[in-house]
């Protein structure tokens, strides 16, 4: 995409620390326009957090071969080394966590965390920085906010740990936050009021986002285009609407299919996709959905299906999308 | 409707909290507080609520995992505990299944011997527990050939979850705990292991207290529905009563957080604020006030008693008491 913040072409990751290797990315290409939200939707192991931390560079460097390109506001990640690559962190994109105490260290205060992260980037006066935690904390909504810079992080309550992560991440006025599954961990209750929050940041700060989840309702709730992954691919990518409401993948299909909503008519069983997500570290050939797959010919495990494009700035990687029924 | 095969009444828990030099407990932590409910047979009872609420401890209490601070069960009219129904005979009807299928099994038994083992403890012959445990198997949709033998490692978290279902059947008990059974399951193997349970129940004729944080889940599941609150039942009623019209603002802020799967009718407003509070020193009163849109003097001041607004359907709101002395509360009745 042309001027695109965020392109991430052909990333292959693979860890090589183990007996065999494990290719947890295994060609993913996203790219994100400034001030877009694409969330990352998929079960567990099926390489949302790799891909995110491939784009901060985080994953051990002697056991992980990465393979591919990351351009970010027009720096080629893959290349940074030394200074240039912690000025990238925290400044151009940012990261925050399903726990906060990932990002926040426990020994000292909220305030002097982020006057710490904005005085390691730029040429400012610690009252400067100061003054500036302070709007933050009071931009994520924390009460009191003056008295919040002196707590320590485990004084918070979960929701405001939240916020205060959230605070962190933005303190040196990123373009691109990476939200890995910030309120997986939430009640209900709470998570509602900071993905209304995030959502708020990001229109008013223009920030492009990718939103890493498990849980459709929640990608719904915040994204402009959902990207599935399966296995370690994008599986299928659109907007928002498109894909959950003509899905091309059946993977994404069955999904939606097999959710619980409503009430049960009495007798009446889910929908269900038969068998378990696949072990990375032995994948079947082809298109790894196809041992789960009802659709499923010999052509789809024999290679792995390029992305086929199913309408407009949308497209599965499926070579059966057509006899997918389409929903009522 | 018939008496209930199982009554809850006035269950507290408390823990420690913090301790002075002496181990005394200086704090504790008001887990379950003064909870009521009855299970009737055949049916499946959801629970709802936040972390921490105290949905795992009610259900640890119902097995005996942890001793109440106070409180009665009864089962069939008997005293739970008692010379009438000792817990070991109790224990027999009652069978819990975990959120975490791994750390629930022994690593170091195959899945047909983990299954075995509880009718082995209670006398029952090898080979009879074992072509037992291989029928249960096969039951819960593991072919006794493939999986007999395996370890728990060597299954997914799935198949894990179906053979501590077929582990807490061996006993043919009556009622199934099942707390958060499918939350660590992937998303795609979550409906398989759902549809499993509705098959037993009807299969085994089973009642089910089904505990689950997923609102979606809970209301496809559960005929009826308890909401807790920081320790306490705050309603409890028919599943689509509660769903369609609560009473309690706490569960009507609960349903209101659930997302809504339409792009085009997304949340535009936090139906509350804030977390939950620390159940040290939880709030005076009603547990709820703080966070509650509707609450005024007497919610801080005293604690509302569950009162029936509808048949099998309660709440535990000033709002809903007569002459509680909450402007919206009804008149006390002449
Ligand atoms: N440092 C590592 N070394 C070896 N394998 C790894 C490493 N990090 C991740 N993996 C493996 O890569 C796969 C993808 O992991 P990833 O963390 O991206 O999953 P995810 O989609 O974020 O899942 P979840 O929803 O559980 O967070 C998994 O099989 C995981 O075990
Ligand atoms: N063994 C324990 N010691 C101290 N506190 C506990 C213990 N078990 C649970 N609690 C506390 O009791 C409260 C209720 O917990 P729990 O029943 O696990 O909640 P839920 O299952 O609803 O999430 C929580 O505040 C929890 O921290
Ligand atoms: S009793 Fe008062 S505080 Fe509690 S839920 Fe009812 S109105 Fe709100
Ligand atoms: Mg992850
Ligand atoms: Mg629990």
């Amino acid at each position: 995409m042309n001027g695109a913040l965020l392109e991430i072409r052909g990333l292959r990751v693979t860890f090589t620390g183990g007996a065999r290797p494990v290719r947890a990315v295994d060609g993913v290409d996203l790219a994100l326009a400034r001030g877009e939200v694409v969330a990352l939707l998929g079960e567990s192991g099926s390489g949302k957090t790799v891909t995110l931390r491939s784009v901060l560079r985080l994953h051990p460097e002697d056991r992980t071969r990465i393979e591919g390109a990351i351009r970010v506001d027009g720096v080629d990640v893959l290349s940074l080394s030394g200074e240039a690559l912690s000025d990238f962190r925290g400044r151009v994109a940012s990261m925050i966590f399903q726990e906060p105490m990932l990002a926040l260290d426990p020994v000292y205060t909220l305030g002097d965390q982020i006057v710490e992260a904005i005085l390691r980037h730029e040429q400012v006066t610690a009252r400067e920085a100061r003054a500036r935690a302070l709007r933050l904390f009071e931009h994520v909504r924390i009460p009191s906010p003056e008295r919040r810079l002196d707590s320590y992080p485990h004084e918070l309550s979960g929701g405001m740990r939240q916020r205060a992560m959230i605070a962190l991440a933005l303190a040196c006025n990123p373009k691109l936050l990476l939200a890995d599954e910030p309120t997986t961990a939430l009640d209900a209750t709470v998570q509602v009021q900071i993905l209304l929050l995030l959502r708020e940041l990001q229109r008013e700060l223009g920030l492009a986002m990718v939103f890493v989840t498990h849980d459709i309702s929640v990608a719904v709730e915040v994204a402009d285009r959902i990207a599935v992954m399966y296995a370690g691919r994008i599986v299928e990518i659109g907007a928002v609407r498109d894909v959950i409401r003509t899905p091309r993948h059946p993977y994404t299909a069955g999904l939606l299919a097999t959710r619980a909503h409503g009430g049960r008519l009495s007798g009446r069983r889910l929908a269900t996709i038969p068998g378990s997500p696949p072990d990375l570290a032995d994948l079947p050939p082809g298109c790894a959905f196809a041992p789960r797959c009802a659709l499923a010919v010999d052509a789809c495990r024999a290679a792995a299906p390029e992305p086929v494009e199913v309408g407009a700035g949308h497209t599965a990687r499926c070579i059966r999308a057509e006899r997918l029924p389409t929903p009522a | 409707m018939s008496a209930p095969l199982l009554e809850v009444r006035g269950l507290v828990k408390t823990f420690p909290a913090r301790r002075d030099l002496f181990g005394r407990a200086t704090s504790v932590v008001s887990a379950v507080d003064g909870v009521d409910f009855d299970l009737y047979e055949g049916e499946t009872l959801g629970v709802v609520g936040e972390s921490g609420c105290g949905k795992s401890t009610t259900a640890r209490l119902l097995l005996h995992l942890l001793d109440a601070t106070a409180g009665t069960i009864r089962f069939e009219g008997r005293t739970v505990g008692s010379r009438e129904l000792p817990w070991k005979a109790f224990r027999r009807q009652v069978q819990i299944v975990f959120q975490d299928s791994y750390a629930s099994l022994n690593p170091r038994l195959t899945v047909a011997e983990s299954v075995a083992f509880g009718p082995r403890v209670h006398g029952v012959p090898r080979a009879e527990a074992e072509a037992r445990a291989h029928e249960l198997l096969a039951r819960v949709g593991l072919e006794p050939a493939r999986f007999a033998g395996r370890f728990p490692h060597e299954l997914s978290g799935g198949q894990r979850q179906r053979v501590n279902i077929a582990r807490a059947l061996a006993l043919q008990p009556r009622v199934l705990v099942l707390d958060e059974p499918v939350s660590a399951l992937d998303k795609s193997v979550e409906a398989q292991v759902l549809n499993l349970l509705l098959d037993l129940k009807d299969a085994f004729r089973l009642t089910y207290l089904f505990i689950s944080h997923d609102l979606e889940v809970v209301r496809y599941m559960s005929d009826r529905v308890l909401v807790m609150y920081l320790g306490r039942v705050a309603e409890i009623g028919p599943t689509e009563e509660i769903y369609r019209a609560s009473r309690h603002p706490y569960t009507t802020a609960l349903l209101a957080s659930m997302l809504s799967m339409d792009p085009d009718r997304r949340t535009e407003a936090a139906p509350i604020s804030g977390d939950p509070p620390n159940p040290i020193d939880p709030p005076p009163g009603c547990r709820f006030h703080t966070r509650c849109a509707f609450a005024e003097d007497v919610c801080a001041r005293r604690a509302p008693a569950p009162t029936a607004i509808a048949p099998g359907h309660a709440v535990a709101c000033h709002m809903s008491v007569a002459g509680s002395g909450h402007s919206r509360a009804p008149a006390r009745a002449a």
